[in-house]
């Protein structure tokens, strides 16, 4: 029976059936669920990586070993994991490896809109799209057979659309694939300049093959409608072209993005008069066409940026409008995503913000602190980020910028890319002070498990990485634990510790108000002796907000952390019923 | 035929249950269905859509401008806000809860007055104070199951299919508050 699935879901259940049986990876959306469905089924071991680099190793090694193996991540994971990818290109398979990665056009969820197309033509790696979560499961079973037959690591791309869309898949069984006898073979795995230089050769063979294959396989799929114009796409844009112009074009499905066909493009646009090329991001597609003297229209009528629609689609190849819509009578304010409502980030960024430090932040929920009111953070560029660009900008400006500067990053984060600047720091003899937002959890993804909570993707209790003994072991020796929400404490331990002359670190220790565990009790509510001094609206609550003249709590959204209570000067806060 | 819905809100009120209970009821019967959903960072008190699609075939998960014959909307602001995507004799179905956005909170913007007069002056709106049905089933968070009673009533599936998949698709300790506020919001039209 067909059941609606989510495409990361699909991508899980096709890795099941393709007898997979280890998959690491670190989450990032839109990706995460991939991984978080692989534990649905008892027969792979999964685990969550500090960092993607971790994950696509593990993956690696598993393959080497002789297991089909997987590891996923968002576009900005592949950056992080783009090392190992080079050299596994030359070193080929032993199981079947897939990596899975998911693009963000849009940017609904990230920090940049980058296309992983060119990964797999750099890395010379073959690469699968899907378009619907049917596909996903079909490709990704594909994409493990492909990575044996053609002994070569394979990727399997999708973006949010495709990742986040529900649509019916039908289950099949597990195909339970033997582990592969482990050789040794020195010539093949390890890559050192003698072996390399040969193992080029087979990559470079490999990819003409592939090629070859590209021409005849069932992944690119020709729809002949119409002589008069053409469509060459992939993934979800296939979707949007279909309903956009239906049967009034004839299709070129690219099911597999690279290595892509010469001939069978030539043979299809050679039959109609026009040829789009409609791709979301880079013109991925439409260089190759160009390049093999195929004559396109790609992104003079089709934009670079965010996602496309099938408005917009027929709007450029037929000159059609939308249909007719009503407009509001006025502008409408916008609604940026927030902090929660007891979230134990905001104890932090009220006191950033308060002593007016520049703050070098990095990515996750806390993200959120550059938001208004608290509007705390100065930067965020990538994971990690947050120390080492820290450490750049002491280093430039001196030791009276460093006193009026911190870092802020997450646990989670702390353990995928934050230790190495750290060790950087005492290495090089930074005096940054450091704050370590310890929530518990890996928060803006959802809640996954890390090296810091003690307990693995399966909730089995495990080993719990203890950030107090592992930055005294990195070198710092100022290290203090201090509670985001008792405010007066907070602001004197970051004033105390930036005024040091040394390398410090604070582990801001107070848990996601999203974790089942976290019962705060009681509904915070504003009193007859309130000033209205508005200090409780500084702390961008959305649970706090004012109505005809008065500040009010709404009790649907409050849950009671009382962190207002702490940071109203007249004691005008108060639990319900206190 | 092609049917379009469109859920709108703000993250954390439950709109990703109320898709998936609509998705998996047209399943049901017999249409090819897709759910367009949106994860991550607008989870965290933003602006959330959701989209619906099903008919003999769906290719595209997106609803666009003009195109939604029923919306959804679990806040008036965020009905105001998806107005231009209600089809010509599409119908709104707004809970009239208001949550003031940052900007609003902030000063640095007016939540609009009267919105459910202005929406209706331009389309087909039906409200509900489904924050009060949810409280009255048990349970403030039953808003989308309120909310997804008022647009069976609505709709051309029978009640009996809505309770197949609440049941298959809410956790048993939540089952009988959702089932409740499901009866509540289907009454309340």
């Amino acid at each position: 029976m067909k059941q609606l699935m989510l495409g990361n879901a699909a991508v899980a259940r096709g890795a099941y059936e393709a007898g997979v049986t280890v998959v690491a990876s670190y989450p990032g959306t839109p990706s995460t669920e991939i991984t978080e469905n692989i534990v649905k089924y008892d027969e792979i071991y999964a685990e969550w990586s500090p960092n993607e680099k971790v994950a696509g190793e593990v993956a690696i090694g598993a393959s080497v070993a002789g297991a089909r193996s997987m590891s996923c991540m968002k576009h900005v994971g592949l950056n992080v994991m783009a090392d190992p990818i080079f050299t596994v290109s030359y070193t080929g398979v032993n199981g079947g490896l897939v990596f899975c990665v998911a693009d963000d056009p849009g940017m609904h969820s990230s920090q940049n809109e980058q296309d992983s197309r060119h990964y797999a033509k750099a890395s010379k790696i073959m690469m699968l799209e899907p378009s619907d979560s049917s596909e996903c499961k079909e490709f990704t079973k594909r994409a493990f057979q492909l990575s044996e037959e053609f002994d070569t690591p394979a990727f399997l791309r999708l973006s949010t659309r495709v990742s986040h869309s529900q649509s019916l898949v039908e289950e099949c069984p597990r195909e339970e694939v033997p582990l592969k006898d482990y050789e040794k073979n020195i010539g093949k795995n390890v890559m050192m300049p003698a072996n390399a230089i040969k193992r080029h050769v087979v990559v470079e063979e490999r990819i003409q093959k592939l090629t070859a294959f590209a021409e005849t396989t069932d992944l690119n799929t020709v729809e002949m409608n119409s002589d008069k114009i053409g469509i060459i796409t992939s993934g979800i844009t296939y979707m949007y072209a279909k309903e956009a112009l239906g049967d009034r074009v004839s299709y070129l499905k690219l099911g597999m993005v690279y290595p892509m066909p010469v001939e069978k493009i030539k043979e299809f646009a050679s039959k109609v008069e026009k040829v789009y090329v409609i791709e979301e991001l880079d013109p991925f597609i439409e260089e190759h066409c160009r390049a093999i003297g195929v004559e396109v229209i790609g992104k003079e009528v089709f934009t670079l940026l965010g996602e496309y629609t099938p408005g917009m689609i027929k709007k450029a190849v037929f000159g059609e409008d939308l249909r007719p819509y009503r407009e509001a009578e006025e502008a409408i304010p916008v609604r940026p995503p927030v902090m929660c409502a007891g979230c134990p980030h905001r104890g932090t960024f009220y006191v950033l913000k308060k002593l007016g430090l520049v703050v070098s932040g990095d990515i996750g929920c806390y993200t959120l602190g550059a938001v208004a009111p608290l509007a705390s953070v100065d930067t965020t560029y990538c994971m990690g980020a947050s120390i080492s660009a820290a450490m750049g900008m002491a280093k430039a400006r001196g030791k009276e910028f460093n006193k009026k500067l911190v870092s802020v990053i997450g646990d989670s984060t702390f353990m995928h890319s934050g230790m190495t600047g750290l060790a950087d720091i005492v290495y090089n003899k930074g005096a940054n002070t450091v704050i370590i937002l310890d929530n518990s959890i890996t928060g803006m993804t959802g809640h996954q498990d890390n090296p810091t909570t003690g307990r693995t993707i399966r909730q089995e209790p495990t080993k719990q990485v203890d950030l107090v003994k592992l930055c005294h072991a990195l070198g710092v020796d100022r290290v203090t634990v201090a509670d985001p929400f008792d405010l007066k404490n907070f602001e004197q331990v970051v004033k105390t510790e930036t005024e040091a002359d040394e390398p410090s670190v604070i582990i801001a220790q107070r848990p996601c108000a999203l974790l089942k565990t976290v019962k705060y009790s009681g509904n915070c509510v504003i009193g007859e002796n309130c000033k209205k001094c508005k200090v409780c609206m500084k702390l961008g609550c959305p649970a706090i907000s004012e109505r005809d003249g008065a500040i009010v709590i709404d009790k649907t959204q409050c849950n009671g952390c009382g962190l207002c209570i702490n940071a109203c000067p007249f004691g005008a806060i108060t639990k319900e019923g206190e | 035929m092609l049917k379009q819905i469109m859920i709108v809100g703000v993250g954390g009120q439950g709109t990703l249950l109320a898709s998936r209970i609509l998705g998996n009821t047209v399943i049901n019967e017999g249409y090819d269905v897709k759910v367009s959903e949106v994860h991550g960072m607008s989870q965290r008190g933003g602006s959330v859509v959701t989209y619906v699609k099903y008919g003999e075939k769906v290719y595209s998960p997106i609803v666009e401008k003009g195109e939604a014959d029923i919306i959804l909307a679990f806040e008036m602001l965020e009905a105001y806000r998806a107005l231009p995507y209600l089809s010509e004799n599409g119908t709104m179905i707004a809970n009239t809860q208001q949550i003031d956005p940052m900007p609003v909170i902030t000063g640095a913007a007016k939540y609009p007055e009267e919105i459910a007069d202005k929406i209706s002056r331009k389309g087909k709106l039906v409200t509900v104070d489904a924050l009060s049905l949810a409280k009255e089933a048990g349970n403030i968070k039953a808003v989308n199951v309120v909310l997804i009673g008022v647009m069976a009533k609505n709709s051309e599936i029978p009640y009996e299919n809505w309770i197949k998949t609440i049941k298959e698709t809410v956790p048993p300790k939540f089952l009988e508050v959702n089932l409740k506020a499901f009866d509540l919001g289907y009454q309340s039209v």
